[in-house]
């Protein structure tokens, strides 16, 4: 038994040679695996607008004086809301939030303007809707600005000292969350994570299973041959695939939405190899495990899905509760969407990346490992 | 003794879940012997071949198979070894030459292109080699599969079904071919249905339910089943053989084109119970068994067989 080495290249080459043709022939799969990253792109860049403008708005207005209008002109001018509703109590206001008729109430008080004029600071209480925090999160960000600059205007002259901090009037928003500005820069580049993850994962995910349903299986193990050199073997030709979707994505990222990148684009590759490694041999374990194709599409999604939510792709990662926070640093879609917008957005260097690398490092490791363990060389 | 037989196994044992599929077989295969495997549909004689080939892991058992352990060694076994699957596990996807080209180089055939180009040209595919296995015929897809399984000069094959849906010219090239290969000194186990195949075995075995029910040559075959058959010739056979399966004695009566075969294992009970029949316009005659009636009578008291 000793006599035989345990690995060959000689094998490995074979197979790889293979795996090659068969990719070429597979015109479709090969067209997906380019049509998907820049249909995402397209979807993600330009129709999923992430800077949402005009939203409905319901007004409580219970103040009859003037700066209570130039307040409500200021928050209709910035583009953010609009105001479609003029709502006379609170009740008849949170009928509308609930049934998603508006996003927003603004309630100003009664005596507002006599209240500022006083300098008290009165309160104007903003309502939001925070079921979809992504919605909201810029047009409240952007309130506390807009108060400000918008009533400077009423508040010239000897009134002046009202526009001091803490400023002239005292903003209440009741909503959860505290998001952080999302942009196209920031999808763009999370993007790479997200198609590599889920397409890599999805074409290795089927590669055991298509030989098993093919009936091509019994075929190979009848060959001498091991598992390492099978499964590397089927993973390496979509090494280059994942490569020329990484390759798609910058290319749109630079030319379609002019993300910015200040970091190496060098180090961005071969971290991208790393990545892809790590996606590859999840795919290729869910392969040994799965019984046939649909099976190994389903385990794809089932790990596609929370890997998404949980990565800080689609919610914020700090926003998310600590048990959350923990399950998403398992995945390698996490580390590699801080590492690609750190290259990209901060110009982040080697020592940076290393710290978010070697998670997925050591996740490939043990995803491969158990693919060659689970890897059955019979066919019961 | 032990270097004569190119296979060497007992008590082979394989169940999928509680059902016996494999139940204590034993079997010898000598070098340079064609062996055939035959018994009916869901026998085990697929099961069977993969233990042999480490494909399935056996439950019980113990042998050689070329020298080497069959439960142990199946990596060595598996490169000295030519497996032909039952159904076509190539891939559609690539073209002749490459199918053959990936075998050859996961065996590291020596001279892989020269090989290959033999191959091809052995097979008559010299000017389609760029075709893809996907678009042959079943025949050809046979005869692809074998190409395949002897290009890396293995000492045994197993053939599983190797001429189903093949047409008869090539079925003969086919068998003169192995006859040749053995000549040389390989050995072959193949399963087949056909008669005239397992005639033109060295020796076979034949099983059911997992069971070996008999084995040796042609004759010894025969002989095992202890079968007395007539034949008759006449009219309206087809109702003659419907009475005749009534008769206690009559174990078979099996339609041969024209010809009806009757048999049973008591001879003497048979005579007796033919006895009504034997008139005009039917002719009788006692003719001596042959494989057919023997295997149709195994198949047709198998059951009893290890139940006693
Ligand atoms: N993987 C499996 N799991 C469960 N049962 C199986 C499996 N493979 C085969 N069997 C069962 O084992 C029995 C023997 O099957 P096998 O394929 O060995 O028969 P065979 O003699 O080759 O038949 P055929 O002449 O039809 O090819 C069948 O009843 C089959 O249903
Ligand atoms: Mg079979």
């Amino acid at each position: 038994m000793k006599k035989h080495p345990p690995f060959s290249l000689e094998r490995l080459w074979a197979i790889l040679v293979k795996e090659f043709t068969q990719m070429r022939r597979d015109r479709l799969t090969f067209a997906m695996m380019l049509g998907i990253p820049l249909i995402q792109l397209m979807l993600f860049g330009y129709a999923i607008n992430s800077d949402p403008r005009h939203l409905p708005a319901a007004v409580l207005l219970a103040d009859d004086g003037p700066q209570g209008r130039t307040l409500l002109y200021a928050l209709q001018n910035s583009t953010y809301f609009d105001f479609t509703r003029q709502v006379r109590t609170e009740t008849e206001g949170h009928d509308l939030l609930a049934r998603g008729q508006v996003q927003f109430v603004v309630n100003i008080p009664q005596n507002f303007s006599r209240d500022l004029l006083r300098g008290e600071r009165p309160s104007v209480l903003i309502e939001a809707d925070a079921t979809d925090p992504a919605a909201t999160g810029i047009a409240l960000g952007s309130l506390g600005t807009l108060l400000n600059t918008a009533l400077a205007n009423d508040l010239k002259g000897p009134l002046a000292f009202l526009n001091a901090t803490p400023g002239p009037v005292d903003l209440r928003v009741h909503a959860l969350y505290n998001p952080e500005v999302v942009t196209q820069y920031n999808i763009v580049p999370g993007l790479m994570g997200v198609i590599l993850t889920m397409t890599m994962v999805m074409i290795t995910g089927l590669a055991i299973t298509r030989e098993r349903e093919r009936g091509t299986m019994e075929n190979l193990l009848a060959m001498p041959t091991r598992p390492a050199e099978v499964l590397i073997g089927k993973i390496t030709p979509y090494i280059m695939i994942g490569y020329i979707q990484v390759a798609v994505i910058l290319i749109a990222a630079r030319v379609l939405f002019h993300v910015p990148m200040h970091g190496s684009i060098p180090l961005l590759l071969i971290v991208a190899l790393v990545f892809i490694a790590a996606n590859l041999a999840m795919g290729i374990t869910f392969s040994t495990i799965a019984k046939n194709q649909l099976q190994a599409m389903q385990m794809t999604f089932f790990m596609f899905l929370p890997s998404m939510l949980l990565s800080g792709f689609m919610f914020p990662f700090r926003g998310m509760p600590h048990w959350a926070q923990w399950v998403g640093e398992v995945f390698p879609l996490t580390h590699f969407l801080r590492i690609v917008r750190g290259i990209l957005l901060k110009g982040n260097g080697l020592p940076d990346v290393a710290r978010e690398l070697w998670p997925i490092a050591l996740f490939a490791v043990i995803m491969m490992t158990l693919g060659i363990k689970r890897y059955r060389q019979t066919l019961d | 003794m032990a270097d004569d037989l190119a296979i060497d196994v007992r008590g082979m044992t394989k169940r999928f879940g509680d059902r016996t599929v494999v139940n204590d077989i034993a079997l010898q295969v000598r070098t340079g012997e064609i062996y055939g495997f035959l018994g009916p549909n869901g026998s085990g004689k697929t099961t069977f071949i993969r233990m042999l080939c480490g494909l399935l892991r056996a439950d019980a058992g113990s042998g050689t198979c070329l020298g080497f352990d069959v439960i142990n060694d199946s990596e060595d076994i598996k490169r000295n070894v030519g497996y032909m699957t039952q159904r076509f596990s190539f891939w559609e996807d690539l073209s002749i030459s490459e199918n053959l080209d990936f075998v050859a180089r996961m065996y590291g055939v020596k001279n892989r292109v020269e090989a290959v180009r033999q191959s091809i040209e052995r097979l008559g595919l010299a000017g389609r080699q760029k075709q893809l296995a996907g678009e042959l015929s079943g025949g050809w897809k046979q005869r692809l599969a074998l190409a395949a399984c002897l290009i890396h000069q293995p000492k045994l094959l197993l053939l599983d079904e190797p001429t189903a849906g093949v047409d008869p010219k090539a079925r003969r090239d086919f068998w003169e071919q192995i006859h040749t290969l053995a000549a040389e000194g390989l050995t072959f186990l193949i399963t087949t249905h056909y008669m005239d195949e397992a005639e033109r075995c060295h020796r076979l075995a034949y099983i059911s339910y997992g069971n070996l029910l008999t084995h040796g040559t042609v004759d010894d075959v025969i002989n095992h089943v202890h079968l007395t058959t007539w034949s008759v010739t006449g009219p309206d056979l087809i109702q003659l053989a419907e009475q005749l399966r009534k008769q206690p004695g009559v174990q078979l009566a099996v339609a041969f084109g024209n010809m009806l075969h009757v048999s049973g294992d008591d001879a003497a009970a048979l005579e007796k119970a033919i006895a009504p029949f034997r008139k005009a316009p039917h002719e009788w005659q006692r003719i001596r068994s042959g494989l057919e009636d023997a295997f149709i009578h195994l198949m047709e008291h198998s059951k009893d067989n290890f139940s006693a």
